[in-house]
């Protein structure tokens, strides 16, 4: 289970105190899937990367499974299961893909094994495990690597940072398969930062992140209809600056 | 050879035992050990160190290994090595020098290789070096290689110099003809206050000739590295140098690229790039579950692979 408790994230900008995140509270049982959907800016990637570890809160506790993870090292964390796909991920001169799914999973993988986490993310895996996992791939074939390293790596927590992005519309109906299917699975609690329609109605729980704080959080079926109807007032993250947009 | 000259064999050539095809070993200034094939010959050259290594046109799928070994400290040795290598003939040459350096003087071997690459032949060069040792003494490598490549002949450069080597200028010149290829792999690594300078000419040198050079290189401590590659093209051709290193420490590098065009027609590139480890390479790995040095390691084994 992931407990997140009172968890703030301020940035000194030019003097001022921004709160990227403002004491957001979040339990997410296990073997969920949630999604975090809200505008750009609000404060979603922040509160994925303080999970990992890649941030650091100013204020709160992360606790998975009972351990207090907040200050341990992102390795530390990776080693209790919590995993990361980057919204951006970097690319690598000279390490293949096969080298770095191998990584991922922390031993050698049989030609069978890299072939299932590529194809699983839409890549035909031998044109692919030989490749260098350098600028010469696109946008989209490095989004789909990193998703495969996730599911390599086949952790007990997977956070994915808008996994869509980037990725076509082919590739993405191969995704939402795939989502669907660890889902079924079990065995992990899928944590997704998305606001594609698709991936949200694949979701347990929708999770509302605006300006840094949870507006909504509750099952899709409550939450969905109310955020189509614009009964959930969005606040844009203009810091300093306040803008509600209300659809209703 | 004794248990530490194999040591360095297997460093420089993965060798464990004599190989296959024709061979020529070289330790501490004198022939070792030598094996020719029908195909490929092997003859000591009488006006100076060194030796020609003649390979009959058309041999295909042989391979020859001429490695050197320098365990003596204090030895300064330099060799002459001429290929000769016949019209269609499609051979891997491996070369390389190791020195285990146990005293306090200066070893040091200059190893100078000229390559004549008949009419379509095919040639992958594989040149290792290597040091290593107790001694303060330095170690010095200091080769010289020169291509000449004829009508849709080619060949791949694959020259590495990882650790163990104080200092070393390498000097590579390669003149390609018409239709004939030349690719160079340089993968260096240098730490310590050692300094490694590698200057690389290629001159494609008839239609359709294409050169490439491919620089990796990775500084760590105090060293210092300078690469100066050129391309020049003085007739329709293809050229492309690119430079990439990783910078640590307090090493410093300095990388000169130049592309030289001497017709119309000639079509170069450069690209050079110097830079430390980025920062999101490192956190993608930690999230994997390996530490930092770890991850520095892996980002480094897979640059320079």
């Amino acid at each position: 289970m992931l407990e997140i408790k009172n968890l703030s994230y301020q940035v000194d900008a030019d003097g001022e105190e921004l709160g990227i995140l403002q004491g957001i509270d979040l339990t997410i049982p296990d073997g969920k899937l949630v999604v975090i959907t809200g505008p750009n800016g609000g404060g979603k990637t922040t509160l994925a990367k303080t999970i990992m570890g890649l941030a650091k809160p100013t204020a709160g506790q992360i606790l998975w499974n009972g351990t207090d993870i907040t200050g341990l090292s992102i390795t530390e964390r990776s080693k209790l299961g919590v995993s990361y796909a980057f919204q951006q991920p970097p690319r690598f001169k000279g390490l293949r893909i096969g080298d770095l799914l191998a990584l991922a999973a922390g031993k050698e993988l049989t030609h069978a094994q890299q072939c299932s986490y590529l194809t699983r993310v839409g890549l035909c895996a031998n044109d692919y495990i030989g490749r260098e996992m350098d600028a010469s791939l696109s946008g989209g074939e490095v989004k789909r690597v990193e998703i495969a390293t996730v599911l390599a790596r086949g952790a007990e927590l997977m956070i994915f940072d808008e996994p869509e992005a980037g990725i076509d519309l082919w590739s993405f109906s191969q995704l939402t398969k795939t989502f669907r299917a660890l889902h079924a699975e079990g065995s992990a609690t899928l944590l997704i930062i998305s606001h594609q329609e698709r991936i949200i109605e694949l979701a347990d729980d929708l999770v509302l992140v605006s300006k840094g704080r949870i507006e909504a959080h509750g099952p899709k079926e409550d939450i969905l209809p109310k955020l189509l109807r614009g009964n959930i007032a969005v606040e844009r993250s203009c810091y300093g600056k306040k803008e509600v947009e209300s659809r209703g | 050879m004794d248990k530490t000259q194999w040591k360095i064999l297997k460093e420089i050539a993965d060798l464990e035992k004599t190989p296959q095809g024709a061979y020529n070993f070289r330790v501490n200034g004198q022939l070792d050990d030598r094996h020719t094939t029908a195909n490929i010959d092997i003859v000591s050259k009488t006006d100076k160190p060194g030796i020609d290594i003649i390979i009959a046109p058309g041999t295909k799928g042989e391979s020859v290994h001429i490695p050197v070994v320098l365990s003596q400290s204090g030895l300064t040795d330099v060799v002459y090595n001429d290929f000769f290598v016949g019209e269609g003939a499609e051979v891997d040459i491996v070369a390389g020098c190791g020195i285990h350096n146990t005293g306090c003087e200066t070893a040091q071997h200059d190893g100078i290789h000229v390559f004549h690459i008949g009419k379509g032949a095919k040639v992958r060069y594989v040149e290792r070096h290597y040091g290593e040792g107790p001694g303060t003494g330095k170690r010095v490598l200091n080769p010289k290689t020169e291509v000449y490549l004829e009508e849709g002949a080619s060949i791949t450069m694959e020259m590495t110099q990882i650790r163990g080597v104080d200092s070393t200028i390498r000097d590579t010149v390669a003149v390609v003809g018409p239709g004939a290829e030349c690719i160079m792999n340089e993968k260096l690594l240098t730490d310590g206050v050692q300094t490694a300078e590698s200057n690389v000419e290629i001159i494609l040198n008839g239609d359709d000739a294409t050169g490439r050079v491919i620089s990796r290189s990775v500084a760590q401590g105090d060293s210092v590295q300078v690469f100066r590659p050129c391309m020049t093209g003085k007739a329709k051709c293809f050229g492309h140098v690119q430079c990439d290193s990783i910078l640590m420490d307090a090493a410093k590098i300095k990388s000169i690229p130049a592309i030289d065009a001497q017709s119309v027609d000639a079509q170069l590139i450069h690209e050079a790039a110097i830079g430390r480890i980025a920062g999101d390479q490192i956190l993608k790995l930690l999230t994997l579950g390996l530490t930092e040095e770890e991850a520095e390691e892996k980002i480094l084994e897979g640059f320079l692979s």
